[in-house]
């Protein structure tokens, strides 16, 4: 089955085109793009460990190996799909245009974070495992029956396969033909568990079978490869043909979160000759002409400037405020709710 | 579109309805009214639904209106969720309570919490109908009611009407909410009786119970098919001289705990009913109401008549799991003569 459904890459670990379907499409506008947003996220992941580490942000699910994966799908949308990202998907929907400020808050405990600047359709992250792949087939749908060209992505892992909602979402999806990527970001691990004891079968893709739709296999680490494979899907989407299912094969080259500890279930030395996805593109940019030291110094220093103006408006937001914890359950609070809080204000006011 | 009051319900048009066909009717108006209205179930297209809640509707409507889905609970949930929060008004239909499981996450993770998670900005105005209970000789699984699983999670309503024109004004106004209900229909009565249900649209409150029968010396707290045996037992008790009174309970979140407050002062005594296992069942939210509203006018402790704590039994014994006339009698008895 691994031979159907072979590794498409672009680029190969030394930075070569070993593809040239797309050659016509790439260009410099687009090479930095993609280079600056992975660049961004990456900041910004490492920033949150550390700041998980002196105490300033809570428990942080870091994607450090996966920002080929996760900015060459998101650059592949348009402003008006949806987006349907887990608690590691952070690096793709920054590039979609969540604010930055908002993503730390939401690892700093705030419901806030969940909240996506206006005009931009991205859910709160799916925390159980899978249940947002039919989130995204139901928008989808409601896409269709409204008759636009827009679709939804749904992000999710390689244990996420191995959910009920996986089949009931790309079934759903499938029936009833909507405009949906399925983008799955297999990663090795679902925290400790690695894809062959997830499941009997050598890859995500194959599972499209079971559908009868498109299943594509990637490089995850090839920029390139997932930004152009990922429009391809979209596009099909849109025009009318239904859902792909694409497997990025990547790697989480840190924790599953700031409390794991990899080194309890990962092989010393495993993935260390995986090719960081950023070095990669590296090589590529040297080797065909893009690179430019003046422009990566600027980028940086525009990326580290950002990042520490996130900080600082997350750490100066205003302060949570208890009434929060009950004014966004109903639209309109029911008695018994509005009586709890009223007894608790009281009781803090008496404190 | 009018709405009407319960007051003013001498003045409309009629018809003689099931409570089956209350609710047919219900959905047919919900469709007709706003496009955005979208059915989705496992056999209610072609098929009309298993009870023929949705006969005739995807004929009238078309198939992308009232969809007949895979069979896919979970799939039909979370989709609905995608859909309601795109812009369209999902009636989604578990074609029984006890099939709703493979659901439960969506509905507990993401249909009741998605507003408090997102702060308001996404919403899921969507109705789950479910039929339920025991007491009509279903396959074993078929007869759940299992109400305070979904009463017990923060962020949506669930209503249980007893009869037809409840049945039609709670899935409207079930509709017009703002977020996610669980309309519970008991499968008991979907054919039991016929009555006269106005032909157009009109809402019965969502948090309104309903004083279905006037009495001084014990309230008899319902809904669902046990106001039927409230009914009974009420009629019994009168023979003896005591007199009942009927609250018919309609939304199980959020409670009207006013009617149960007045009715439990006025009479002084209560039984709580339901054909729900009893521990963690929402008679002991009741004994909490009455407790917190009424506490000091008691004559009795409260008395719970319900299901055991059991699985609802295979249907040659569900009569013994049910809660019947006589055991309400001797629950009545055992609050008066206490």
């Amino acid at each position: 089955m691994e031979q159907n459904y072979p590794i498409k890459r672009i680029i190969d670990d030394t930075g070569m085109i070993v593809d040239a379907s797309f050659e016509e499409q790439i260009n410099e506008k687009l090479v930095k793009e993609l280079y600056y947003n992975m660049q961004r996220i990456r900041t910004y992941d490492r920033k949150s460990i550390n700041l998980q580490r002196q105490g300033r942000l809570g428990t942080y699910a870091p994607f450090e190996g996966q920002e080929a994966a996760q900015v060459g799908s998101a650059l592949a949308l348009q402003a008006d799909d949806w987006v349907f990202p887990t608690y590691r998907d952070h690096g793709a929907t920054l590039t979609f245009g969540k604010s930055m400020a908002r993503t730390f808050l939401y690892w700093n405990g705030r419901v806030e974070g969940c909240i996506p600047p206006t005009g931009r359709n991205i859910f709160p992250p799916a925390v159980p495992i899978a249940t947002q792949l039919p989130h995204a087939a139901g928008a989808a749908w409601a896409e269709k029956l409204k008759g636009t060209k827009n679709a939804s992505i749904a992000y999710f892992g390689d244990g996420a396969t191995s959910e009920g909602d996986f089949h009931e979402g790309l079934n759903f999806a499938s029936v009833f033909k909507v405009p949906v990527v399925f983008f799955n970001q297999n990663n090795g691990y679902a925290i400790s568990v690695p894809m062959e004891k997830q499941m009997n079968s050598a890859t995500i893709a194959q599972k499209s079978v079971a559908y009868g739709i498109p299943g594509i296999r990637i490089d995850g680490n090839d920029c390139l490869a997932v930004y152009f494979e990922t429009k391809k899907a979209f596009e099909h989407a849109r025009n009318g043909h239904g859902p792909t299912l694409i497997e990025a094969v990547t790697w989480r080259k840190g924790a599953h979160t700031t409390a794991d500890d990899p080194s309890k279930y990962r092989p010393d030395k495993q993935g260390e000759n995986i090719v960081d996805p950023m070095v990669r593109m590296e090589l590529f940019m040297k080797n065909y002409g893009y690179w430019d030291e003046k422009w990566i110094q600027e980028m940086t220093d525009k990326i580290i400037r950002e990042v520490e103006s996130a900080v600082e408006e997350m750490e100066n937001f205003p302060a949570p405020n208890v009434e929060d914890v009950f004014d966004h359950v109903f639209a309109e609070m029911p008695a018994q709710l509005a009586e709890q809080k009223e007894a608790y204000l009281a009781h803090l006011e008496r404190r | 579109m009018t709405q009407m009051k319960e007051s003013n319900r001498e003045n409309v048009k009629t018809s003689e309805m099931t409570m089956i066909q209350a609710i047919n009717d219900g959905m047919r108006l919900l469709l007709e009214e706003d496009s955005r209205t979208i059915i989705l179930g496992e056999d209610i297209g072609k098929n009309g639904g298993v009870f023929r809640a949705t006969e005739g509707l995807q004929e009238q409507f078309g198939a992308h209106r009232v969809v007949d889905t895979p069979l896919s609970e979970s799939g039909i949930i979370g989709t609905s969720i995608g859909l309601a929060v795109n812009g369209f008004k999902p009636i989604a239909e578990m074609q029984f309570l006890g099939f709703i499981y493979p659901a439960y996450e969506q509905i507990m993770t993401h249909v009741s919490r998605l507003r408090m998670r997102s702060m308001s900005r996404f919403t899921v105005p969507m109705v789950i109908r479910a039929p339920y209970g025991a007491g009509i000789r279903a396959p074993e699984i078929h007869s759940d009611s299992t109400e305070s699983l979904f009463t017990h999670m923060p962020g949506i309503k669930v209503v249980c009407p007893s009869n037809p024109y409840d049945a039609k004004g709670l899935l409207i106004a079930a509709m017009e909410d703002p977020d996610p209900v669980l309309v519970l229909e008991t499968m008991k009565n979907y054919r039991s009786k016929r009555e006269e249900v106005p032909v157009g649209k009109y809402t019965v409150e969502i948090g309104k119970g309903k004083i279905v029968r006037e009495g001084t010396d014990v309230t008899l707290i319902a809904w669902g098919a046990m106001i039927s045996v409230a009914e009974k037992a009420a009629e019994q008790a009168q023979q003896h001289g005591i007199s009942c009174e009927i609250i018919d309970l309609r939304t199980l979140y959020p409670i009207d705990r006013d009617i149960i407050a007045q009715s439990v002062q006025k009479t002084t005594r209560a039984v709580i009913i339901h054909e729900a296992h009893q521990t963690g069942g929402l008679g002991n939210d009741l004994v909490s109401i009455i407790n917190d509203t009424a506490f000091l006018y008691l004559r009795a402790p409260i008395e719970r008549v319900t299901g055991f704590d059991v699985p609802v039994p295979f249907f040659t014994l569900e009569e013994h799991y049910l809660p019947t006339p006589a055991r309400v009698i001797e629950g009545i008895e055992k609050v008066v003569h206490f």
